[in-house]
Formats: C-alpha cells, structure tokens, sequence
C-alpha cells in the first residue's frame, strides 16, 4: 500500500509545482537570454511533456541516447531524486543527507522534550482534576499551544542568548547548540500533547474498569501508572506519528532563526523558487515518514489495546 | 466558588427537571465554565475595541519623528520603525488576524462539511474515493500548497478585478487568496470528523423514517443529518480558528501574507523580531504583538473548550 500511495503523492506534487507560474530559472542573476535559458530547460528536460518528465523523474522508461534507445539512468526506482535545480551541482540526494542529520536530532530531541513535559504535566492535570493543580497546568498547556516557535524563538534568545548569554545564539555544534532550538520547536507540542494526555487520562479515569480497580483496593498509584495510563495515552500514540513526521523533517522557523543548517528551510525555499526536483524530493521523505510513522503507530496501538485486531 | 457552582449545579439540575430547551440547558451549563465566560467577554471587548479604535484615533497610520519610543504616556505600547503607534498597529493587526481567522475558518467549514456530509451520506466507492483523496491531501505538507495556490491564482485574479472593479485590486486579490489558500488547508480535518458524524447517524432511525416517508437524498441531508452534526461542527470551528490565526501569522512571518503596510498580528511580530540585535533591545515591538496574539488565541480556545463540554454528549458524566 505504501509504494503506490507514495507514487500518488510524488504525482501530485510533481504536478502542483509545475502549475504554478514562473520557473526555476527566474532569479538567475543576469536575466537569462532566452537561448540560454532553452538550453537550461533542455539540459534538465524541462522541454519535454510532462508525462515524460515525470516518467523521467520516476525512472522508468526508454530515451534515445547515443543514437541508440536506452533505459533512464537514476530517477525515483534507483533512490535518486536527480539535481536540483536551484543550487547547481549539487543532487537533491546530496543536500537531503547533508541537512537530514541536522533535522533528525533536532526533532528527536524536540520530540522527547514534548513528550517529556506533556505526558506528566496531562497526566497529573487530569488526577487533580478540577482542583488548583488542574487549573494551573492547563493554563500552562493552552499558553505553550498558543505560543508559536517565531515568537517563542526571539524571546529565549534575546533572554537566554543576549541578556544572559547562558546558551549560544544560533549555529550548529555541540550539545549547548541543540538546546534552545529544541524548546523553541518543543514547547507548542508539548502544550498539545499535555491537553491530548489529560483528555484521554480523565476519560479513562471514570470508566467502569477502574471503579473495579478501586473497589479492589489497588493502590492510587498502581491505578494510575499500570492501568489507565495504557489506555489514556492512546490519543498521545495517535498524534505521536503525524508529530514526530513533521518534526524529523525540519521547521522552517526554527532553522531559520537559529541559523541551523537543515532540511526545513528547504522544503520553503524550494518551492519558493520552484526548485521542481528538490520539492518533489522532500515531499516524497515527509510523506515515507509519514505514512511509516503511521505504521509503527498502529502497531503500538496493538500492543496498548488488546481490543484492537488488525483483519 | 464551590459554593456558587454548587448552585448553578442546582439550576442545571432544575432546569433538567423542568423540561427546559436543550439550548437553555446548554447555556446554563456554558454559564458555569468560568474560563469559557471570561473568555468570552475578552473576545468581545477586544472586537469592539479592535473595530472602534480607528474612529477614536487615527494615530495608528501615522509617520512621526519619534522612531522606536519606548512605551510612554503618549504611545502606550510604543512605536515602531516609522514612528508609527504600536498600540493602533497592534489593534488594527487584531483585526485583521480575526477577520482572516473567521473566513478562513468558514471556508474551511464549508468545504469540509459538504465534503464529509457527502462522503458518509454516500457510503461505498464514493466514500473510499473521497476519504482517501483526503488521506493523500494530509501527507502532502501544506505550506507547499499554499505556496502554490496563493502564486499561481495571483496575477489571473488579480487581472479579473482590475477588470470587473477597475483600480488595482492586488491587495483584495492577496486577501481572497490568503482566505482560500487557509481555508483549503485546514479542512481536512473537519471533512473526517463530519464523516464520521454522518456515518452513525444515517444509520439511526429517524433517517430510516423519514426515507421511508419517501424524502429524498438532499432532504435527508439538508434537513435530518447535518442540523445533528451542526454541535459538533461548532465545536471545531472555534477550534479551527486559532489554528488559522496561527497559521495566518506564520504565512505573513514568512511573507507571504498580509502585505505593509497593512498589518497582521504575525506581520507585527515579524516586524519585530528583525529588530533583534544584540546592540539595543526593542522588546515592546515584541512583547506587545507576541502577547496579543497569545491572548487572542487563549480566549479562543478556552472558549472552544467551553463550548465542547456544552455540547460533548461525554461531558454528562462528569458533574
């Protein structure tokens, strides 16, 4: 199901960019006579149909070369995404596993941040349920979810870079680097997944299963840690893979702001400039993240609920 | 407080009795939702004030000397770059974030109700077709597809105004686009829910009877169906709003939005984070539009909530 999902999505993408007006060649620094610029489009086949583009693209197919007919070399089949045509010489394969490594840690981290706070801060929201210690943290929670990275990113960084130079400003390095950019794309997340953790917890919390616990004397605490937070995190897992996809690609904001060199600020950039093979490219890894990451949930999902049965 | 909400619990409890409406119910119960009526009032005040600020003073356009003032007596929250008052930027910007909020969120909700409606109502190949276009439409990232909608509509729309209005209509055009553009990425969440709606309740019987009385399919729908999904629906569209509100503020952050000298709350906070530097500090062109805009949303979601619990079937069990 995977394969031809992902073959759709590759289309559809393939075909958005190109609707658009405009083309990768626009913002060459010397406008480009249009001899030029028809040997630019011939040389990355940009003259051709679009079928046969995307055919191209896919790597399927025969081409004349050398007079003779030959197979496409690389395209999609082969794990190549081609060049990209924005920043020559360089394949959009190349600028993917330069800057995925980057995203990668950025968003795990994140990731684990998010989770970290959200799970117990929704958990003891919804025990406390109605009392100050609700109150309090779910105004904490709807406060981080309205709280955007561009805001939130200035700020830790006039505070916490600038006034107290505590944490460097921006760049790439060791772990002192990772931190703020990690609470600046962390915190909206963490605010989202504390409500998600408190509505299931306090849901679970009055079924019928755990009034049973209760009656059988099991501890407070035995109640809450073994048996209704197996069910109350099932609306966490849930959004956990949608998140943890948009995470591990990168954010715009957050790069940009802190100077970070990863693959966020090209999925923006790119279809900015019409960089055809570099948007199709990325939108192809975020959609593999996601629909794997969907996979992994269901399967969590099973081993959670042993209701749920896979037919 | 435990006392008075011990009362109000009593007047629920009477009004149940008495056989009162199900919208009497529902307010009395909105009543007891402290957050929810705070939040309420805020959002109104702030909407009048937003809306009347521009007769009370003009000083929100205006160029002065003064560039980068700090908070006074005279600009309250300061002023920016151009001198102009932060206050009236920041009110104007309020405006502007809730008006592209709101039709965003009704785009939005027009789309996805019939969308859903039609898909569950349906049922079948059509179903499988519809869902799963919306499936795709989700692991495709949506600012791609902003991107692309609002570039490629621009000029062809902004050519039909100059030609249906006269004038230069490329400012109308970015807004219809930005409308459009939100609207058509924040859908699919409510075509799902509503789906889902209308899936169990074209299996109950009242549907059942009003087929057999022989109404027809769009009567079915129009009249039995969506007036059932309608709660639901409003529940999510005061969700939706902040989160057009934010995404609204993202598109002008990176500027794509709202255009200068117009102003969004996103644009504002644009506007000042590039004055950072490690020189001089202009906190108030942050701190100002950053926590409007945080209040604004608070409001609307604290009143989203309040309005789930009123017509969350689920919230029964709690009192």
């Amino acid at each position: 199901m995977l394969v031809p999902l992902v073959l759709v999505i590759s289309f559809l993408a393939f075909c958005l960019v190109r609707v658009a007006p405009g083309g990768p060649f626009d913002k060459e620094r010397a406008p480009a006579s249009p001899d030029i610029e028809r040997n630019l489009k011939a040389k990355y086949h940009l003259d051709e149909p679009l079928w046969q583009q995307y055919l191209r693209f896919v790597g399927i197919g025969y081409e004349k070369r050398d007079g003779e007919w030959r197979a496409f070399e690389g395209g999609l089949v082969r794990g190549d995404f081609g060049p990209s045509l924005k920043y020559r010489n360089h394949s959009v394969n190349d600028i993917i596993a330069q800057g995925l490594p980057v995203s990668l840690s950025l968003g795990m981290l994140s990731f684990c941040f998010a989770l970290g706070f959200g799970i117990p801060v929704g958990v003891w929201t919804a025990v406390r349920r109605g009392r100050w210690q609700d109150h309090v943290g779910s105004f904490f929670s709807i406060l981080a979810v309205c709280i955007p990275a561009f805001v939130l990113g200035p700020v830790l960084i006039v505070l916490l870079g600038i006034k107290w130079p505590v944490f460097p400003v921006g760049l790439w390095g060791g772990p002192w680097h990772v931190i703020l950019p990690a609470i600046a794309l962390g915190t909206y997340f963490a605010g989202k997944v504390s409500r998600l953790t408190r509505e299931g917890m306090s849901q679970t919390l009055q079924s019928d299963f755990i009034t049973t616990a209760r009656a059988k004397g099991v501890s407070e605490r035995s109640i809450i840690l073994r048996h209704a937070l197996r069910e109350g995190l099932l609306p966490v897992v849930t959004y956990s893979g949608p998140l943890l996809a948009d995470l591990l690609v990168g954010s715009f904001v957050v790069e940009n702001l802190f100077q970070i060199p990863g693959i966020g600020v090209f999925l923006v950039n790119s279809s900015i400039n019409r960089d055809y093979t570099m948007v199709v490219g990325l939108v192809i890894l975020y959609s593999v993240m996601l629909l794997t990451l969907n996979l992994v949930v269901d399967a969590v999902y099973g081993l959670l609920d042993k209701r749920v049965k896979y037919g | 407080m435990a006392e008075a909400a011990h009362q109000s619990g009593q007047a629920l409890g009477q009004a149940l009795e008495t056989g009162e409406s199900p919208n009497r119910r529902a307010w009395l119960r909105f009543r007891d939702n402290r957050p929810a009526v705070v939040a309420t009032v805020f959002l109104l005040a702030l909407l009048v004030l937003a809306l009347a600020w521009p007769l009370l003073s003009s000083q929100g356009d205006m160029h002065s000397e003064s560039q980068f003032a700090a908070p006074s007596g005279s600009h309250w929250f300061g002023t920016d770059v151009h001198g102009r008052d932060l206050f009236g930027r920041v009110l104007a910007g309020t405006r502007i974030s809730l008006m592209v909020g709101l039709v965003g969120a009704l785009v939005s909700l027009v789309i996805g109700v019939l969308w859903g409606a039609t898909a569950g109502f349906l049922g079948g190949r059509w179903d499988n077709l519809l869902m799963r276009t919306v499936d795709m439409l989700y692991s495709l990232p949506s600012i791609i597809f902003v991107i692309v909608i609002i570039t490629t509509l621009e000029e062809v729309l902004q050519g039909w105004l100059q030609a249906a209005f006269g004038g230069d209509g490329g400012e109308t055009a970015r807004m219809l686009l930005l409308y459009a553009g939100l609207g058509a990425v924040s859908w699919l969440t409510m075509a799902r829910i509503v789906r889902g709606q209308v899936l169990a309740l074209r299996e109950r019987q009242f549907v059942e009877a009003a087929r057999s009385l022989g109404l027809g399919t769009r009567a079915i729908l129009w009249r039995h169906i969506l007036p059932n999904v309608f709660g639901v629906v409003i529940v999510y569209l005061t969700l939706t709003l902040p989160a057009v509100i934010l995404y609204e503020s993202f598109l002008s952050y990176l500027g794509l939005g709202i255009q200068p000298p117009r102003a969004s709350l996103g644009s504002l906070i644009a506007e000042g984070a590039k004055q950072i530097n490690p020189i001089r500090v202009y906190w108030w062109m942050i701190v100002f539009p950053a926590g409007c805009l945080a209040a604004l949303l608070m409001a609307l979601n604290f009143l989203g909530d309040g309005l789930r619990d009123v017509f969350d079937p689920k919230a029964d069990k709690e009192s």
